[in-house]
């Protein structure tokens, strides 16, 4: 775990200009608490043991490297995936929701609550909490519930109670807001288990530090495999996380180019998207200020996305703050594309991808046509078994 | 310098003795034109200070009834200028009440702290309450506000330790908004267990004045806070009301409701 010393954020929790704690008051102390024992843990060799027990034994840590030479041979480049759709539970999330899980019960807080898109970070946390003997409620907007029917069922079948949020968009940031509600009421003996590098100081860094192990272990693999450090690494971004985990392990390497990729949903020039990096503003959403999609007056707007995982109107500070000292570069893909990358990877290579990591794949395609010779790795973040009932078959 | 209406307030009712009634509208609902009426039928019914809640997209730290207001406001077209426009409607028609803002931090950093703060104080609002906005967070805005003479309210939790209720109570001005129990705003019928020790421990670090909201609607609540506070918040349980009335009623309904508040907050 020596990824767990970065030097950002601040001890203001700030990103350059970006994250801070824009907060109740009622929860400043609950995170000032959360902050000082992760600084405990994290230096703690029995919780890194701990961490890196469940990481190897229950999520299947380290995930393969796997080249997907036929996807390559497509677009006449050098393609590697990072395979994190197999991971325990099908997703990056787990990585994440394990870590947490292991503060919260350290903390003496028995009942845990989480948020969910898709569906993968509810199910990824209802798993540990099933592991660890843990109480876990997940609140989901309703249009998500709809649309990853599959999930929901999983996360009940884990003993979860799934709670269906009906306000504004009924997506992702509806039950981020819920969640919040519970927390401020309940926060004597929950704890919030957020699942992306969104929210108040210290959640940023939490998430990022549990997800950088994506990136420190593509690093060494892509050095084994191929002998070399690729040109870019590529991954979707919603909250963020599973980017920031992969890119972590080479913020260092001047020479590899980080791509993030946000959801052109119908397109940006049409308002019903969800890229809030490319098309969005700074402002202040869920306890941090990020690039946001609002309107004039400061009103978050509603986005779109075929992928409930990227449904989201901002982004994690972090990467608002990468993207200002041009590290990274981000873009959209649209629905469109996202769902033919989708056909193309389970054609060419037998994996069908999450529909948020098609996103990623769509744009390292039209990089591979754009410059032959290149050697891409993308961050293969989840499985697309949930999304079976959004892509139709030909 | 002149006291500000807020202070003026406070000083009154301590001459008289009595809790000050402070309610909550939420600016365009149920429309703009019966937000003002709202607004004027809650002060003429013997409100001590009108909050103007500009409805935010994103209501992190309301409860279902807040919640419901704001998205209807926002559909109704509510907008932050709206809330300036009433106020000075309000000036206008010789209202001489203290009015004070309440929104989220989204609408009041996009238009920039220091435009904010002087467009309040351009349109005779006294105060600004921002839930999701900590001190810690607030350096911008303090000096905007006090550059304008805009009271900057900032809120007291129950579970807040010593050294948060101090820096509370530094960052302060105009009054400190005790938030009843842990949780959003909405009606309760009792009060949290414990509110009478929370006040204290607020009262021995700050010699601000000390409302309470967040839960209150009940005559009874608001006398048994009597002797603890100095005044007190009622928002969902005033929205409650009108959204189960017509409107032809309001006058009614709002006059016995703040009247029964009102001998509450000055009996015995």
């Amino acid at each position: 775990m020596a990824h767990l010393t970065e030097k950002l954020p601040d001890e203001r929790g700030r990103f350059g200009r970006f994250g801070g704690r824009y907060v109740p008051e009622t929860l400043i102390p609950a995170l000032m608490e959360l902050e000082a024992a992760y600084e405990w843990f994290r230096a703690d060799p029995g919780f890194r043991q701990e961490l890196d027990y469940y990481q190897r034994h229950y999520v299947g840590r380290p995930t393969p490297l796997y080249q997907a030479a036929r996807l390559g041979e497509l677009v006449g480049a050098t393609i590697y995936l990072k395979r994190e759709d197999l991971a325990h539970t099908g997703a990056h999330k787990i990585n994440n929701a394990l870590g947490q899980a292991l503060l919260a019960r350290r903390l003496g807080k028995r009942r845990i609550i989480a948020e969910t898109g898709a569906g993968q970070h509810g199910v990824a946390t209802a798993t540990v909490c099933a592991m660890l003997g843990l109480q876990c409620v997940v609140y989901m907007g309703a249009e998500d519930v709809r649309r990853q029917a599959l999930n929901v069922r999983r996360m009940r079948l884990l003993g979860a109670e799934v709670r269906a949020v009906a306000t504004g968009s009924q997506t992702l940031k509806d039950a981020i807001n819920e969640a919040i509600r519970d927390w401020v009421t309940n926060v004597h003996d929950t704890y919030y288990l957020i699942g992306s590098v969104v929210g108040p100081h210290p959640y940023p860094r939490i998430v990022r530090d549990f997800q950088a192990v994506i990136g420190q272990e593509a690093r060494q693999q892509v050095l084994d495999q191929a002998g070399r450090l690729p040109d870019y690494v590529v991954a979707c971004v919603g909250g963020g996380s599973n980017a920031l985990g992969i890119f972590h392990g080479f913020l260092a390497d001047p020479a590899v180019r980080l791509v993030g990729v946000e959801a052109a949903g119908q397109g940006t020039e049409t308002g019903a998207h969800a890229a809030s990096l490319v098309a969005g503003r700074p402002g202040v959403l869920h306890g941090a200020y990020t690039y946001l999609l609002q309107d004039e007056a400061g009103q978050v707007r509603e986005t779109h996305s075929v992928a409930p995982g990227l449904d989201y109107p901002a982004v994690g500070p972090e990467h608002s703050f990468l993207k200002e000292t041009g590290r990274v570069t981000y873009v959209a893909v649209d629905d469109a594309a996202a769902l033919a990358a989708f056909r193309t990877l389970a054609r060419t290579e037998g994996i069908l991808p999450a529909l948020e990591a098609a996103h990623a794949i769509a744009y390292a395609l039209e990089l591979g046509r754009q410059e032959p010779g290149r050697l891409i790795l993308i961050n293969l973040s989840g499985r697309g078994d949930k999304d079976l009932d959004l892509v139709p078959v030909e | 310098m002149t006291p500000g209406r807020i202070d003026e307030l406070f000083c009154r009712l301590k001459t008289q003795n009595r809790l000050g009634l402070f309610t909550y509208v939420t600016v365009g609902y149920p429309d703009l034109t019966a937000g003002w009426e709202l607004a004027r039928l809650v002060l003429d019914a013997g409100a001590d200070l009108l909050e103007l809640g500009i409805p935010f997209s994103d209501p992190l730290a309301d409860g279902a009834t807040i919640q419901r207001a704001s998205y209807h406001a926002l559909r109704a077209g509510g907008r932050p200028e709206h809330a300036l426009e009433l106020a000075a409607r309000l000036r206008a028609a010789g209202y001489g009440q203290p009015l004070v803002v309440m929104t989220y931090f989204n609408p009041v950093v996009t238009q920039g702290e220091d435009r904010f703060c002087a467009e309040l104080a351009a349109a005779g609002i006294d105060g600004l309450i921002v839930p999701d906005l900590p001190p810690d967070e607030a350096g911008p805005i303090l000096e905007a506000a006090r550059r304008r003479r805009v009271d900057l309210i900032f809120l007291a939790a129950p579970n807040s330790p010593e050294d948060r209720l101090r820096k509370v109570a530094a960052a302060a001005s105009g009054f400190i908004y005790c938030v009843s129990l842990t949780g959003v705003t909405g009606a309760r019928d009792t009060l949290a267990p414990g509110l009478d020790r929370f006040l204290r421990r607020v009262r021995a670090v700050s010699g601000l004045p000390l409302a309470v909201g967040f839960g209150i609607s009940r005559p009874e609540q608001v006398r048994a806070l009597r002797g603890l506070a100095d005044a007190v918040v009622v928002g969902s349980g005033l929205i409650d009301r009108v959204e189960a009335t017509p409107p032809e009623q309001w006058p009614a309904e709002i006059r016995a409701y703040i009247a029964g508040l009102r001998a509450a907050a000055a009996d015995g």
